[in-house]
């Protein structure tokens, strides 16, 4: 069990961040001609602008706090006055809105895709398969919170950050910090690294792309030969 | 200036002090269009032979880069010219300044989760396809069998066929849906829904390759441009992100989202045609020879502020100021120094755009209104004058009738093409019935009128050109198309430098690093080399 442990939250994320970097490079580099959002709004309007705009808010809003939850040392919140079991109520409590937000969108975005015919017919497995996975995975994370919430202490948050800073900073004993963390705390973590792994092979890439070049940007674009 | 990226700014950096005589001009050169409605006889050639090079493909079945509309109408798709509803264009807002009316750069990127200007594919057509092969593998049956339609996008049965790329064929439905036509505006329309005085004309479209175009400023990702050189406006294939906001910005409608791709995709105005000095297609298969293809010349400075004049009805007139004289000796050394090839000055010189637009004013921009200053041009049509039978229709005392009696109200005529404003549009429909008048009288009855030209302010030798271009339409005249220049092409993307080369690589020497597989999902669309995918022009003919 302890070789599963080091395996999947050892070694396993540093493939699936291999995969995901040098994956987006050669696509970028490769097959830009496939580098798209893949919208299927123009095929289907309806429930697509309001589960659109939630998922997408809920999920860039839970990437930001994860990010954030997760890297941030203690050394650093503790100093600026927030107790580890106060910080854990802030996520619970953060994570419910935003997870809930999510929630109600990827729904739509989900029944749309599965039951439209026009939406099934021109979906690809991945962009089926991609959508099950960030539902799946939504779901596991808003199923930690009552667990969350009933270990107030925030012990079980301080390990799970020790191990992602170990792991971006490329510190041993990593898997070790989490071998005692609940199994959905662990499957949680699995399909999130799966997500990364997956990225570049799906229509996530236009994650990349956000286009914040545009804001300072000319309104016009003359291309000299 | 902050408006247009790219070249010949610093041209402009040096005006500031000098004096005002030797103003600086930031000279270009592009390829515009002219369609004299007079002559259109709405076959759709020009639609289907454009279908066939560049749409016959899965995702854009329902795109038509060039379509045909009998107006009045709604036009395709649904209601495109109502920006009330689509908010395509640009607005000039209290400040003077102009920006798209779906919203800024900010506003652009709130809404960029769902666009909630986009149209939605009904509003062009579900595209559809017939069960053919039913004919033929039917079993015997009392009833002749038949070719049902099948959705191209689902393929499944469709029971009936809602809306399709020229529903309104020859005024087709009825004049209810019809009259919601915003040309319309300010004229009592119900009396053209009555037989005896009903009228129509076509409209063929395509994009605009506007010196404002909406699309470009619209586009997140950067990947619309206009090419500096001739001013095509393109869509890099490969940038595109497929964020969509261009569908919406675009006024005309002229920019289609790719359902199966997830990118955009709009007229190219045949550019490898044009570079090889070659008629677009639609223009090159036109049988009514109603097409005229020749060089501009203009400011690009003066894009800005043209564009952000305050009425709507300046805006015809402040494009005209835009463009320059190619016969000027100023305007030619200057457009020399930019590096404009002298041949493209000669086709300058020769432009049939530049006569039509310029030296006869017959020819307009297509709702100037939305701000765009586009660059496909109209000659508006003649109709049959009203209660004819009372009058020999065009007197051989040289005598025009008034342009007001025609059957399409002059009204119409300038909501379409000069954002209302009559005279312009009165002035070149008594151009046109001088120049038949005048060579009437020289060809039937051997009399010279030069009275009726005066008229109108027209000279002998200039009627008799008109007459040339307008009426006999010579190809030569029709399309004066300067090929590209190698010296112009050369830094970025040049066809003959790659031969053979194998450009960046990853260390893999000259493989593509392309497989049959790909590990991105999709099929793999074939590359040439460059980068450019080839679209392949097949009809699917069997369905999913």
């Amino acid at each position: 069990m302890n070789y599963l442990n080091t395996l999947l939250f050892g070694y396993y994320p540093y493939i699936a961040m291999s995969v995901f970097i040098i994956g987006s490079i050669a696509r970028y580099d490769r097959d830009q001609y496939s580098w798209r959002t893949g919208s299927s709004q123009f095929l289907r309007a309806k429930e697509l602008r309001l589960g659109s705009n939630l998922f997408h808010i809920g999920i860039l809003l839970l990437f930001v706090g994860h990010l954030f939850g997760l890297l941030t040392p203690p050394a650093v919140y503790h100093g600026l006055g927030l107790s580890s079991s106060a910080k854990q109520i802030l996520a619970v409590v953060a994570g419910g809105i935003f997870g809930g937000i999510c929630a109600k969108g990827i729904y739509l975005l989900i029944r749309r895709r599965l039951t439209d015919a026009r939406i099934r017919a021109t979906s690809s497995r991945m962009d089926i398969f991609i959508l099950l996975l960030i539902g799946v995975q939504l779901a596991l994370g808003l199923l930690t919170l009552p667990i969350s919430l009933y270990h107030s202490d925030g012990a079980n948050m301080v390990l799970l950050s020790e191990w992602a800073q170990r792991i971006v900073t490329f510190r041993s004993g990593a898997a070790d910090q989490i071998s005692n963390v609940g199994t959905l705390f662990k499957l949680h973590l699995f399909l999130g690294m799966t997500l990364f792994l997956v990225f570049p092979f799906s229509r996530l890439v236009h994650v990349w792309s956000v286009p914040i070049g545009y804001i300072t940007r000319p309104y016009q674009v003359v291309r000299r030969r | 200036m902050t408006y247009l990226s790219g070249t010949n700014l610093d041209r402009e950096a040096g005006s500031k002090g000098t004096p005002p005589r030797k103003r600086s001009r930031n000279i270009r050169a592009q390829i515009g269009m002219v369609l004299n409605l007079d002559k259109c006889i709405g076959c759709h050639t020009c639609s289907i032979t454009c279908k066939n090079v560049w749409t016959s493909r899965e995702g854009v079945e329902y795109a038509w880069f060039n379509n045909v509309e009998t107006k009045p109408g709604i036009g395709f798709p649904n209601q495109w010219e109502n920006q009330q509803k689509w908010n395509g264009g640009w607005v000039r807002k209290i400040n003077g300044k102009i920006e798209p009316r779906q919203g800024g750069k900010l506003k652009s990127l709130r809404n960029i989760f769902a666009n909630p200007d986009l149209p939605e594919i009904d509003d062009y057509y579900e595209p559809f396809d017939f069960d053919y092969s039913h004919l033929q593998t039917a079993s015997e049956s009392k009833a002749p069998p038949t070719a049902r339609p099948r959705s191209l996008i689902t393929g499944e049965r469709m029971e009936k066929i809602e809306s399709g790329p020229n529903w309104e064929e020859i005024l087709g439905t009825e004049f209810k849906s019809r009259s919601r036509d915003v040309n319309f505006e300010q004229i009592q329309k119900d009396m053209y829904g009555e037989f005896e005085n009903t009228f129509m004309m076509y409209l063929p479209r395509l994009c605009e390759h506007c010196l404002n175009p909406t699309c470009v400023a619209a586009c997140p990702s950067g990947s619309i441009y206009k090419r500096e050189e001739d001013g095509i406006v393109l869509i890099d294939q490969d940038k595109c992100r497929g964020w969509r906001m261009c569908v919406s910005a675009c006024p005309y409608k002229k920019i289609y989202y790719n359902w199966e791709t997830g990118k955009s995709e709009k007229c190219t105005f045949c550019y490898p045609r044009i570079e090889a000095g070659e008629p677009t297609v639609c223009s090159e298969t036109c049988v009514g020879r109603i097409r005229y293809l020749g060089v501009l010349l203009y400011d690009a400075d003066r894009i800005e502020a043209a564009a952000s004049c305050e009425n709507e009805q300046d805006l015809y007139s402040q494009q005209l100021d835009i463009f320059l004289d190619p016969n000027d000796e100023d305007v030619i050394a200057e457009a020399r120094a930019a590096g404009i090839p002298a041949s493209w000055l000669t086709a300058a010189q020769e432009s049939p755009v530049y006569k039509m637009a310029m030296d006869w004013k017959v020819a307009f921009p297509l709702h100037p209104e939305f701000r765009t200053l586009p660059m496909v041009w109209y000659v508006p049509p003649l109709s049959p004058i009203q209660a004819a039978a009372e009058h020999d229709q065009i007197g051989m005392d040289g005598d025009i009738p008034d342009v007001r009696s025609l059957r399409i109200p002059v009204r119409y005529l300038a909501n379409l093409l000069t954002a209302g404003k009559e005279e312009p549009i009165v002035l070149a429909l008594q151009r046109m019935l001088a120049m038949r008048s005048f060579m009437r009288g020289k060809t039937v009855d051997n009399e010279v009128n030069t009275a009726v030209l005066d008229r109108v302010d027209l000279t002998q030798l200039q009627v008799e050109e008109m007459y040339r271009y307008m009426a006999i339409a010579n190809y030569e005249d029709r399309f004066v198309i300067p090929t590209s220049h190698r010296e112009y092409a050369s830094s970025t993307f040049d066809a003959y430098g790659e031969q053979g080369g194998c450009g960046f690589s990853f260390g893999s020497g000259c493989s593509t690093g392309s497989s049959e597989t790909n590990l991105f999902g999709g099929n793999k669309k074939p590359q040439r080399s460059g980068g450019i995918p080839i679209k392949i022009p097949i009809k699917v003919e069997t369905l999913k």
